[in-house]
């Protein structure tokens, strides 16, 4: 943050001075030479971390646990909530190369494009002290951040690994099984899950739906296959894959039956009081779902919420971040060490059970594996969510991965809410995605 | 000292100054003469400086970068000329984002002003407390933009939102204000309105205010009663006033930006249906949520030229409408109120 201000108030001043000069008024042009790299005064390297949304840091005081390791090292620690708001600022500022934090977080939905499109604005992180973290990751994590010429834009931090998270509560007012191993034995597919849902609307309590949002539940199903919307290649094959329009259609059918609330995941304000209020019963869990739910549902949900695996136990992963450093970073050696001690094993197990993010670096995974959760009833959170990461498979990313899961989600939003037919939606997502990339 | 030295400066009274030569006017002078030529050009240039840092070169610049495909965070980019024009101008969802301007704007302008004048006729009455009621009008447009539109989404909500707790009372069932087509604009409307109409108001009275009060009296000797003082005195006097009102909501309608990206829940989308994505949110989307930079810049610039039109044409309007409105209202009344008492 100093360094942000410093440089702006340079930036100004010389502008000033520019001026005042121009203006022959005179005045000494001293102002615009303030060199903006600062060591303290006190001798300390203030390291500046800029983060979103709730990655676990700070919530286990890992940043203070930090600065008692070491002394000459001030961690400045600020986080955007939505990612959605946190990217296009960091964008802006890697475009201005001025206001960057030390580390940045990079979602692995925008990695791709990191990658392929601005890799010279990122430092390498094999070159630095988070080299020898490298070979600690399940390789698709380590890979995914990795440019073609092998330099290395981001350290994972988490992954998510999936579960279904439920309100055991209004399950059992439905006459529905709350016991996590009965219920996985009836989830046997998704087709299952529907029919769950559709018992679930025929009794349920007034006001509450099966699922929360169709958009959700897509990306659950999608969660678990390899091809997405790219392949190897990288070429689009979102329009051709059948595991896309399949995911799409049986989102789209859970919306038409009104198996859904209707809340778009993150951005209708209704969506958080409805882990409390009992708005929908099921939701689609990454492991980072598993803090936000407690957060959101408060003291009053706990012992509420329960948690199975995926219909058919498949595997599958949504979600999950980096950690980067900026090129423009002036304290890259000192950044990296940080990023090295954030994502260490022991450190990731303790995000997990504090907030849930899982494990991306292999020690993590060992450590949390028969972690339970009290919250959840005791749920064995540590195995269903190992059992999900080691069955998933490695996703391949796209650059244009942003925009078409934007316009399916919004796409299964219009059926649900706005009544569209699904295939009038596919329709008009096809046609946006082809507009926007084609 | 004087400084009107332009022509030749008149033989001093003391003693002479020490061997200068008249005609060749002296350093001092030269300088006394530069001044006066360039210090008005000298104390307008702060101001230049900073239109051209940050208003002419943002604008040329903006152009520059619509010829070109540019994507956000990457450094290299492409000419395509005017590519980014034709895609715009064959992309549905760029004139849907104009139609959602134009009524969301058409839903928020029009009540806005219509209160706005109401209140203001109401304020300019003389009553108690009036500096009270006065200030208190300017208080929503101090508050953010950001925490009224976050107030006003919770009060939209769909599940325990304040506004379908009301309508319950009407029987009407739960509304979904954020997916609907129209209720959205509605609800976005409502936000707009609520934090400009006092803004609107206040221009309003001191437009009144200068109306002379003797024309109410007059009027109000003549036997016209409020309604009719209102229409036939405050109207048209308040003419350049509301044609003012007219050309500033239009310009803020067209930029209306901050209150559906946040009644969005941030997202630039506006709605499954982008039932209520204006045209910056259509521009945002597409240079920060997508990193599209060269289209983002097309459209601002297009956004840019509709305004100007926009403008103009409020101009021209105004240039046809423009008699002189005090005095063909002061007529109107009095032919009115003659007509009133003869009945």
């Amino acid at each position: 943050m100093r360094t942000t201000r410093k440089t702006t108030l340079a930036s100004v001043a010389t502008m000033i001075s520019g001026a005042l000069l121009i203006t022959a008024c005179g005045g000494s042009s001293e102002a615009g030479s303030t060199d903006a790299a600062d060591a303290s005064a006190d001798g300390k390297t203030t390291l500046t971390v800029s983060l979103f949304g709730t990655m676990g840091f700070e919530e286990s005081g890992l940043f203070d646990e930090y600065e008692k390791l070491n002394p000459n090292i001030d961690i400045k620690y600020e986080s955007t909530q939505g990612e959605s708001k946190y990217w296009p600022a960091l964008q802006t500022k890697l475009q201005s190369g001025t206001g960057l934090a030390d580390v940045q977080g990079i979602e692995v939905a925008r990695i791709a494009d990191v990658v392929a499109n601005q890799p010279d604005k990122w430092a390498d992180l094999s070159e630095l002290a988070t080299g020898e973290q490298i070979p600690n990751y399940l390789d698709w994590k380590a890979e995914a951040a990795t440019t073609e010429d092998g330099k290395v834009v981001g350290l994972g931090t988490d992954i998510g690994p999936m579960g279904i998270c439920y309100r055991s509560d209004l399950l059992q007012q439905a006459g529905l099984p709350t016991d996590p191993a009965e219920l996985a034995a009836q989830l046997t597919d998704w087709d299952a899950y529907l029919e769950l849902g559709r018992k679930y609307k025929a009794a349920a309590p007034a006001g509450s739906a099966w699922t929360d949002f169709g958009g959700g539940l897509y990306n659950a199903i999608i969660s678990s296959e390899e091809t997405i919307y790219y392949d190897e290649s990288g070429e689009p094959v979102w329009d051709s894959n059948p595991a896309v329009k399949d995911a799409f259609d049986t989102a789209a059918k859970a919306g038409q039956e009104g198996l859904t609330a209707k809340l778009e995941q993150f951005e209708d304000p209704a969506w958080d009081p409805g882990f409390a209020s009992g708005a929908f019963a099921t939701v689609a869990c990454p492991s980072w779902m598993v803090g936000y739910i407690k957060g959101k549902a408060g003291d009053a949900g706990a012992g509420k919420w329960n948690i199975t695996s995926l219909p058919g136990g498949t595997g599958g992963n949504w979600g999950g971040s980096y950690l980067g450093i900026p090129e423009a970073s002036e304290n890259k050696e000192e950044a990296a060490k940080l990023i090295k001690w954030m994502t260490d094993g022991e450190q990731q197990a303790t995000v997990f059970k504090n907030v849930g993010n899982f494990p991306s670096n292999q020690q993590g995974i060992e450590l949390v594996g028969d972690a339970t959760d009290e919250y959840f009833q005791g749920a064995p959170i540590g195995k269903i969510f190992s059992d999900s990461a080691e069955a998933a498979p490695t996703q391949i990313l796209g650059e244009g991965d942003g925009v078409i899961k934007t316009a399916l989600t919004n796409a299964l939003l219009s059926v649900e809410a706005n009544g569209v037919s699904p295939a009038d939606a596919w329709e008009n997502a096809s046609a946006e995605i082809e507009n926007q990339l084609g | 000292m004087t400084l009107s030295s332009t022509t030749a400066p008149p033989v001093p009274p003391g003693p002479p100054p020490r061997a200068a030569v008249r005609e060749t006017p002296t350093w001092k002078q030269r300088l006394f003469r530069a001044e006066e030529k360039g210090a008005p050009y000298a104390y307008i240039a702060p101001f230049f400086i900073l239109f051209i840092a940050f208003g002419l070169f943002p604008l040329v610049y903006t152009a520059w970068i619509s010829f070109y495909e540019q994507k956000l965070g990457s450094s290299t980019s492409t000419w395509v000329g005017l590519d980014n024009y034709r895609w715009l101008f064959e992309n549905p969802k760029f004139f849907n984002s104009l139609w959602k301007t134009l009524t969301i704007g058409l839903l928020s302008t029009v009540p806005q002003l219509l209160f706005a004048i109401g209140l203001a006729h109401l304020l300019n009455y003389r009553m108690r407390g009036r500096t009270f009621f006065r200030v208190s009008m300017i208080m929503p447009y101090a508050t953010s933009v950001a925490a009224a539109t976050l107030v006003f989404a919770q009060i939209f909500g769909r599940d325990t939102g304040f506004a379908n707790w009301v309508l319950s009372f009407f029987g009407v069932d739960a509304i979904d204000w954020r997916n609907g087509d129209w209720t959205a604009q509605i609800a976005i409307a409502v936000i707009v309105t609520w934090r400009w109409t006092g803004y609107n108001a206040l221009i309003f009275l001191a437009g009144m205010q200068s109306i002379s009060q003797d024309l109410y009296e007059s009027a109000s000797i003549d036997g016209a009663n409020r309604w009719q003082q209102f229409r036939h005195i405050t109207l048209p006097g308040l003419r350049p006033t509301i044609l003012f009102t007219v050309v500033v909501s239009t310009i803020g309608a067209t930029q209306l930006f901050a209150e559906p990206l946040l009644f969005g829940g941030g997202t630039a989308d506006g709605g499954a249906l982008n039932q209520y994505q204006t045209v910056t949110l259509f521009m945002y989307q597409q240079g920060w949520s997508f990193g599209f930079l060269g289209r983002a810049a097309a459209i601002a610039w297009v956004t840019f030229l509709i305004i100007i039109l926009l403008v103009l044409l409020n101009t021209w309007i105004a240039r046809m409408r423009d008699r002189d409105p005090a005095e063909a209202a002061a007529k109107r009344a009095r032919k009115n109120a003659a007509k009133g008492t003869g009945r």
